[in-house]
């Protein structure tokens, strides 16, 4: 057999694998190559398998966890609310001008990455990415389905024949069902999820939810089942952002050269003097699922799996050689050894101290701000047709459209006053001190206001301060606004 | 122009044969996904004409078979709206201000039909917000020529003024100078006396001896409307005249003019345009830009409240 001469002639557990990535077959105008990795086995790859068990449950399951908030509100624990426009999230509750909540969860997301770039390299893009998690799963069900590495192989090359044919429809069946379940998890956020999940069984959904599953199911087939690695080397702007956060002292997954080489086969009994410990045996080549070779170096084709470190760990143990020829390592390790220095591994230095101190900074913000959140607000807006009106003894009238926000599950009564303004008053029942109003439970309450100042005010806009204040709490808040006169005819 | 097509060595592709200035084009093929999107969207069209209407004919265009129309759907859902809206007209017609104040829903649905018409019919003369223009009476104010409760703002806007309607409402201020009925000299002195008694007279220092004169012709002309002291009459639409507003413009020359010409506005009636629900959404509107007086027991004595200065601008409750 052709296999066991190659074996014989290139070393104990040698392989033959390609990384089709690598710098030395990339070419401009090729075709995309087929990767079929191999099964690893070993620490990182349990981390993987745990990585992707946790992340898929925390997709799936969120949207059916349920949260009480009272009678005639939704009871989902997290719910983008579209159609009324608010945003659930367990106990907390966002209207739409709150976006900067938004804004900082995604500076607290953005600095998070940078954090752990700086600390461990690409962890978010080796197990947290949906594409890496979704591929993950992708090549687990090809594997249950088709075999390992060198099955695939053989069943891509083989001729078409019904048990080919077969596997491979059972294949894409699976991939489909499982894009399918992603995009239908996905508008699970968006509705309520148990009478969602009936209403597309029973065809009674809305168009835009059956397009937002359609729209997943295809990019999730797309993404994980057959674009994989190019989705990470053409399409993602991060491994090109991600060398700006990382410095030398950055861990990411590396080969030891100076331990490595020089490498070359090795035969089981043969003496490990003058030559490396790297015996070309390929295995962290055929485990790769981005198809490049680790012992080219850092690559923007590497997503730090460090499914490379368990292979070489596994073959290592096997030949009697310490582990660790490929693991996580940083740039200024690779001097320190080459000077002859001691190796270690510092995780804190200025940029992950800077890093970490503005992810605190913002989370600590975020929950000073939730914690001191206005419920009650008002927005005034000043008619602007007629500008201002003139009225029989001579004073100007300003006329306001002033929107009462109450973010409390109860009516309020709230008075408004002006202030700011000298001589101006709300023309009101009570001779203008103040206006009372209901601001209505969990929404926006419309009141007119006009206020009136005496006709010696000079022409010209004025600033004038709009203050609501709730009757039974004391609670305040205030909107800046302008108050017109103009002259005489 | 060369026409050898040529293998490219660096790539290993075909040229196009095409060469300028010594460019060559690499003859790739479209990329697949590029491709397939552009048969995709050939079919897509072909399903679309057979779908939808498509193609110009000589009398008309293809239907298509799905019988799509915009103009049948708008159609159709304003009368969805009309239908929907028609129970709160209902409700609106027979409701007094206090009643729709009561009610926020009603409030506010009165609101916002008022000012969809207001804008259509209203704001062309009245401008936007009832802001006014010379001629045409500013609504916002709290000045009104006949009236300013609810009922008799939904009044003047059934009847019209001036209008082809039986029970319009109907004044007439002569032409005095121009027809001659007081001369020259003396329309100069009722001009001096109208600021005289008007709040402009501040602004305007009248000539003491001309208002003297013109005291005498007032009384004999004007104040059987305007009222002795200036303060007008709603029953016969008689503007006031001791304030500072004035519908034809307030310098002493835009003053004597109105004096001289006796202008008068047209007002169409709007109750055959609209039905009652909307009236009174329009005549709350109105009543709710800032001047609207309370529904008063009827027949308000001008008569009697003459020298005294109009009505305060009266409570607005909000709710």
């Amino acid at each position: 057999m052709s296999k066991v001469t190659l074996i014989d002639k290139r070393g104990e557990h040698a392989i033959e694998a390609r990384a089709v990535n690598s710098k030395e077959y990339r070419a401009l105008y090729k075709k995309r190559e087929q990767i079929y990795p191999k099964l690893a086995h070993g620490t990182f790859r349990n981390l993987k398998w745990a990585a992707m068990i946790v992340l898929l449950a925390i997709y799936y399951v969120t949207p059916w966890l349920r949260w009480d908030r009272g009678v005639g509100r939704p009871d989902q624990a997290v719910l983008v609310d579209f159609e009324h426009s608010r945003f659930y999230f367990f106990f907390i509750e966002l209207w739409p001008q709150e976006v900067y909540y938004i804004t900082g969860l995604l500076v607290l997301a953005a600095f998070g990455i940078f954090l752990s770039s700086a600390l461990f390299g690409r962890v978010w893009c080796g197990y947290a990415c949906p594409q890496t998690v979704w591929t993950d799963l992708y090549i687990y069900v090809e594997r249950l389905i088709e075999g390992d590495r060198n099955a695939r192989m053989r069943l891509d090359k083989a001729p078409l024949s019904a048990n080919k044919v077969a596997r491979k429809v059972f294949k894409h069946a699976i991939w489909l069902v499982i894009a399918a379940a992603t995009g239908g998890a996905w508008v699970f956020y968006f509705a309520d999820a148990p009478t969602l999940f009936t209403q597309l069984f029973t065809g009674t959904a809305s168009v835009s939810a059956y397009f937002f599953v359609g729209l997943l199911t295809f990019t999730t087939y797309a993404l994980a089942g057959t674009m994989r690695e190019q989705v990470c080397t053409y399409m993602c702007p991060w491994p090109r952002i991600q060398a700006a956060m990382m410095d030398n002292e950055a861990l990411s997954v590396t080969y030891h050269v100076h331990r490595g080489e020089p490498r070359g086969p090795h035969k089981k009994g043969e003496t490990w003097e003058g030559r490396g410990d790297c015996i070309d045996c390929r295995q962290c080549v055929a485990v790769c699922p981005q198809g490049i070779d680790i012992r080219d170096g850092d690559q923007l084709e590497c997503i730090n799996c460090a499914l490379c470190i368990d292979a070489c760990d596994e073959i290592m143990t096997k030949v009697g050689r310490p582990k660790g020829l490929i693991g996580y390592d940083s740039y200024a390790n690779i001097d320190r050894r080459a000077q002859g220095k001691a190796p270690r591994i510092r995780l804190i230095r200025p940029r992950t101290i800077v890093y970490g101190a503005l992810l605190a900074l913002v989370g600590a913000l975020m929950i000073y701000g939730l914690a001191t959140r206005q419920t009650l607000d008002l927005n005034v807006i000043r008619d602007r047709s007629p500008p201002f009106v003139r009225l029989a003894d001579g004073s100007f009238r300003n006329d306001y459209a002033v929107k009462l926000i109450n973010m409390t599950d109860a009516p309020r009564r709230v008075v408004v006053t002006v202030s700011g303004l000298e001589g101006a008053r709300l023309q009101s029942a009570d001779g203008g001190a103040q206006a009372t109003a209901i601001a209505e439970a969990d929404s926006v309450t419309n009141v007119r206001l006009h206020v009136v100042a005496p006709g010696a005010t000079e022409a010209g806009s004025h600033k004038l301060t709009f203050t609501v204040r709730d009757l039974a709490s004391g609670e305040e808040a205030q909107s800046a606004s302008a108050f017109l006169a103009g002259a005489r005819p | 122009m060369a026409d050898k097509r040529e293998r490219d060595e660096i790539s290993g592709v075909e040229t196009t044969g095409h060469e300028w200035d010594g460019l060559r084009e690499l003859d790739n093929p479209l990329p697949r996904w590029w491709l397939y999107i552009f048969y995709a969207c050939i079919a897509a069209s072909i399903v679309y004409w057979v779908l939808m209407p498509a193609w110009p004919l000589a009398n008309g265009y293809t239907k298509g078979v799905l019988n799509w129309s915009d103009r049948n759907n708008v159609a159709a859902e304003v009368q969805t709206l009309r239908a929907a809206r028609a129970p709160m007209f209902e409700r609106l017609a027979s409701a007094s201000a206090t009643e729709i104040a009561a009610d926020p829903q009603m409030q506010e649905f009165a609101r916002a039909a008022g000012e969809s018409v207001f804008g259509d019919y209203c704001a062309t003369c009245h401008g936007a917000g009832g802001a006014g223009a010379p001629g045409y009476p500013v609504l916002a104010d709290d000045v009104w020529i006949w009236g300013g409760s609810l009922a008799d703002i939904e009044h003047t806007l059934r009847v019209g003024i001036r209008s082809d309607h039986a029970d319009t409402r109907m004044s007439v201020m002569p032409a005095f100078g121009r027809d001659g009925l007081i001369s020259a000299a003396q329309v100069g002195d009722v001009t001096e006396y109208v600021i005289s008694i008007s709040s402009a007279r501040t602004r305007l220092a009248p000539n003491a001896a001309a208002a003297a004169r013109g005291a005498i012709v007032y009384q004999e002309q004007c104040a059987v409307c305007h009222g002795a002291a200036g303060a007008g009459d709603r029953s016969v639409g008689a503007p006031s005249l001791n304030d500072d507003l004035w519908l034809y413009g307030g310098s002493r020359a835009e003053i004597r003019r109105q004096i001289e010409l006796g202008r008068g506005g047209v007002m169409p009636a709007w109750e055959q345009r609209f039905d009652a629900g909307t009236l009174r959404a329009l005549a709350y509107y109105v009543h709710e830009m800032g001047g609207g007086e309370p529904d008063a027991p009827p027949a308000p004595a001008p008569a009697a409240a003459d020298g005294v200065a109009p009505p305060q601008s009266p409570p607005a409750p909000l709710h």
